[in-house]
């Protein structure tokens, strides 16, 4: 614990204050509204809301529609997931071994994490459009093979697909860091204990990688949750037939287009026990991690 | 059990070489001890022998087998690393037994080694922990476990006990050595803690600046440096440095204030006129009243030791320490005779550094 | 270390390079339609090689698209959150970190949370404050009786309201209003030596002089690394401004990108002119691309002091 502090603290109390006033008008008062909309519904010919108790959440959860848009989020977020973290962690393993070309390696394959993920969503919506370029061929050669446009499992693999491109620099990012991390003595040691460059990832990186590797699982399964707006919104807009209408995307057209703030309200605060959940088993482990010493 | 040869090995990273061609033999069941301030490229020569650097050119060899491009695993080394390097996610056993592990040894067999080896090491009670969860002596010991469990032919030491305060570390001191007495294993051991240096060795290397300055048991060293580098950086306290001229006439060392030291007639013959760096050793000296010794110096202060003290003097513009046992009558500034005990005197070149024997070019001639 | 594992180096290489080519390709493919014209783009069989028709392209996104503007309303927005940002941020981690108190984890937690929940999730209601930034004051004033003290005291009825639609501050305001940069100041300034506080109370500093001759200097790599982040960040935005701004005069170029191509939902037939969008993409991807290749030092270490 520190000892050395400054005595005057009613500076102290300015510091904290333009942050705390921030946080209060942006972040709690929207929370509480949040609840307050969640368990009021709003008289169809004005005089306020009145009070429903839990009704607002008994009719999503009784609306099967909520449950596919629950469905297609843990699809889309397994999915993607898997994809971004699994294809990050060879990657990052690999240039971690410092070969030639070390630094060009590691720049290629940071620089997508400066993409927006409506950018992304055009990019990919391109390339995978059945109307131009490699899609259409594809389709001219084997008729009617390729179209999301139409076909809803097909526009939620493309989603997927741009989602864990979008992710990949992220988790690289990580992972590198995580395994640059790992002393170097205790590659050394492994070398000498006759582990070669494989046998060394298996037994000496990767369990000591556990703890990043959890941290990345657990961020890219929230970051699917909330940052898929813009990759939705931009490549399927959440059809074709629903088929990509994820909570997030659901949550923005109930509220902003369908005008249901009650209904969106406690769907948002569903989606925040989500997150906040998912965060704290999180930190449950990252205490745990394992100290290199 | 091997033997180890350098011939000429140099290491370079980029355009800037740390290791200036370095020759050494290592004999079979040789403990060694390469000594050196930090950056004098004793690491790198020590991570060469392992395989963890490349060799930039000249040869290791190790039994007569050249080793320069085989891989650490494949040169029979055990390594003891300066912060231990044991693996955090496995427990102590599974850390000394993952040599063997990888080696394809079953279960039963390795298992057995790990307990034998606990066991001379003391860690039975402490195998199925963590890393973590031991103390600095105990971790020690793991790496230490963990190196003598393949039974190596080389055993490597980088600077192992610099991370344990001061009483365990002399208490792993015995251990390594009693270790060594036990198993003879060829040791390269390196550390910039002289005293370390001086009971662990067999035979002591002195490095500086990527360079050998002197290969010698601790004895020869000690008694004769080869460098005022070499002089100045073994023993403590350190070595006193007067510079002066020799005269052959005189059979002395003529000092710029015109006090002589004098020096056996061989050796002053040999280097008439040259000028010359004398070391001399605070233990080697002794304090008379003025005037009756070799020459006099004003008394500064002193410390005490305990059996001895160490007595600090101001001579021309240089401090000089002498310590001894006696307690002269001393008071700030008054002078005190120092009188320079047969055998003490060191003779450097003074433009090279390289000690000054009787005879240049053959066998060097004890001074007395 | 002497190793030679030259099958595996070549296998490295393979995996290594195949993998930097699924990175590339869709920036490749993107490049090609943007530097074709759009009959071209959906020839069969493709195009795989960059045509001549890249500069045109440029120019037509970038003037249909009103690019120019709002190019500088993003980097109005971007510059505003970087620096409201870093200065937030820096000011109050210092007081967290430098004074002691009997609220100061209570106020930690409290800033903490927010990093929890991210804009997207909790935006139908924050939405409503943009509206009206005073609302939860009035609300506040409202509830503890205030206002209806005022009104019955002076008889003046108390009614605050700040429109944050279509403005500068309405975009940039909610972005700073999380924990990141916080969190990362407060990891830094932790690592301070205490002896540095000591030494500058012996040499009679306050607060104030030694937050500005001292830990400012100090954090001059966490100011570069939190405004990397903050300017791809803010950069990136797209669903905040797609909401607060109606009048175009305040667009990003986010939303903009959104705008080349007609919704899935509503193309009807009609090709989209992808040459354009694509050109598009690239005009907007880039300076964000820039500014993570040449920051890259500073921003990887910032990003992985601020989650962890």
């Amino acid at each position: 614990m520190r000892r050395a502090y400054f005595k005057n603290n009613w500076i102290a109390a300015l510091m904290v204050t333009p942050q705390l006033i921030v946080v209060f008008t942006f972040f709690y008062f929207p929370a509480s509204q949040a609840m307050y909309w969640a368990f009021t519904l709003e008289q169809p010919w004005g005089g306020g809301n009145t009070w429903v108790g839990l009704d607002n959440f008994r009719a999503i959860l009784s609306d099967d529609l909520y449950w596919s848009s629950v469905w297609l989020s843990i699809v889309f977020a397994l999915g993607s997931t898997a994809l971004a973290v699994g294809m990050a962690l060879i990657l990052a393993i690999f240039v971690d071994r410092q070969l030639a070309g070390y630094k060009a390696y590691k720049i290629g394959m940071i620089w997508p994490y400066a993409i927006a993920a409506p950018a992304v969503g055009l990019a990919f919506r391109f390339i995978f459009s059945p109307g131009a370029g490699i899609m259409m061929f594809v389709n001219q050669v084997f008729p009617d093979l390729w179209n999301p446009v139409e076909n809803g499992t097909q526009a939620m693999a493309m989603v997927i697909l741009a989602g864990a491109w979008k992710q990949v620099a992220y988790n690289f990012i990580f992972f590198l860091a995580g395994l640059q991390s790992i002393p170097r003595s205790l590659i050394e040691a492994g070398a000498m204990d006759g582990a070669r460059t494989l046998r060394r990832m298996r037994d000496i990186q990767l369990p000591l990688l556990a703890p990043t590797f959890f941290f990345v699982l657990v961020i890219n399964i929230t970051d699917s949750f909330t940052d898929s707006f813009g990759i939705i919104d931009t490549m399927t807009a959440g059809g074709p037939s629903r088929a990509t209408n994820l909570m997030v995307y659901k949550i923005f057209n109930d509220g902003f287009q369908g005008l249901d703030y009650s209904g969106a309200a406690a769907q948002s605060i569903i989606l925040m026990g989500l997150v906040i959940a998912l965060t704290f088993v999180q930190f449950r482990y990252i205490e745990r991690k394992v100290h290199y010493t | 059990m091997a033997q180890i040869s350098i011939r000429n090995v140099r290491k370079s990273y980029a355009k800037q070489e740390v290791v200036h061609g370095v020759d050494l033999e290592v004999a079979t069941g040789e403990f060694i001890v390469i000594l050196g301030p930090s950056g004098c490229g004793k690491s790198t020569l020590l991570r060469m022998i392992a395989g963890l650097e490349s060799v930039t050119s000249g040869d290791i060899t190790i039994d007569n087998r050249v080793v320069n491009d085989l891989e650490p695993h494949q040169r029979g080394c055990a390594m003891v690393f300066q912060n231990y390097a044991l693996y955090p996610h496995m427990t102590v056993a599974e850390n000394i037994g993952y040599a063997l592990k990888v080696a394809g040894l079953p279960k039963v067999d390795r298992l057995a080694r790990v307990q034998a080896v606990a066991t001379s090491v003391g860690l039975t009670e402490f195998l199925e922990r963590r890393p973590g969860q031991l103390s600095g002596g105990q971790r020690q010991r793991v790496a230490m476990a963990r190196a003598i469990i393949r039974e190596p032919k080389v055993f490597l030491f980088d600077e192992p006990l610099s991370n344990l305060d001061a009483k365990l570390r002399v208490q792993m001191r015995h251990e390594i050595r009693r270790i060594h007495n036990h198993i003879h294993a060829t040791s390269v051991f390196v550390t910039h803690d002289q005293q370390e240096g001086m009971t662990l060795a067999d035979r002591l290397v002195v490095m500086n600046k990527g360079v050998i300055e002197q290969v010698g048991t601790p004895e020869e060293i000690y008694h004769r440096p080869a460098s005022v580098y070499v002089g100045g950086f073994i023993g403590s306290p350190a070595m006193n440095f007067l510079s002066g001229q020799i005269s052959a006439q005189d059979s002395a060392v003529v000092l710029a204030n015109g006090a002589k030291i004098p020096l056996p007639v061989p050796l002053a013959a040999a280097h008439d006129g040259q000028f010359t760096q004398i070391g001399l050793r605070p233990e080697e000296l002794a304090l008379v009243p003025a005037g009756k010794g070799a020459f006099d110096a004003a008394f500064e202060f002193a410390e005490e030791l305990g059996a001895a003290r160490l007595y600090h003097f101001q001579f021309e513009d240089l401090m000089l320490t002498v310590l001894s046992a006696d307690k002269p009558a001393v008071e700030k500034g008054k002078p005190m005779g120092i009188r320079i005990g047969a055998g003490a005197v060191h003779l450097f070149a003074a433009d090279t550094g390289k000690r000054l024997s009787a005879k240049v070019g053959s066998r060097e001639r004890e001074l007395v | 270390m002497i190793e030679r594992t030259p099958i595996l180096n070549i296998v490295t290489h393979l995996i290594l390079a195949s993998g930097l080519i699924l990175l590339l390709l869709p920036m490749y493919l993107t490049i090609v339609a943007a530097s074709h014209t759009l009959n071209d783009v959906i020839a069969v069989p493709p195009n795989l090689l960059p045509g001549d028709q890249l500069w045109v392209n440029l120019t037509e996104a970038w003037t249909k698209g009103h690019l120019g503007d709002r190019f500088l309303n993003t980097f109005i927005v971007a510059f505003g959150v970087m620096t409201g940002k870093i200065v937030m941020s820096c000011i109050t981690a210092f007081g967290l970190v430098f004074f002691d108190h009997r609220l100061k984890m209570p106020i930690f937690w409290l800033i903490f949370i927010t990093l929890m929940l991210p804009l997207e999730v909790r935006i139908v209601p924050t939405y409503a404050v943009a509206a009206n930034a005073l609302l939860p004051f009035q609300t506040l004033l409202d509830l503890s009786g205030i206002t209806w003290l005022i009104s019955a005291v002076s008889g003046i009825e108390v009614k605050m309201e700040w429109n944050l639609l279509n403005s500068y501050a309405g975009l940039i305001m909610p972005l700073v209003a999380t924990a990141t940069g916080t969190f990362l100041y407060r990891q830094f300034f932790l690592t301070i030596p205490e002896e540095l506080v000591e030494a500058a109370k012996m040499d009679g500093a306050g607060p104030l002089r030694f937050l500005w001759d001292v830990l400012i200097p100090l954090s001059r790599t966490n100011i570069a690394a939190l405004a990397t982040i903050m300017f791809v960040y803010a950069w990136n935005q797209y669903l905040w401004p797609l909401l607060v701004v109606t009048d175009q005069s305040y667009a990003m170029v986010a939303v903009e990108l959104g705008r080349l191509v007609p919704k899935l939902s509503a193309t009807g037939g009609e090709v989209p002119k992808w040459h354009i969008a694509m050109a598009g993409t690239l005009i907007v991807m880039l300076p964000p691309i820039l500014v993570v290749i040449f920051m890259q030092r500073w921003f990887v270490r910032g990003l992985i002091n601020t989650d962890k």
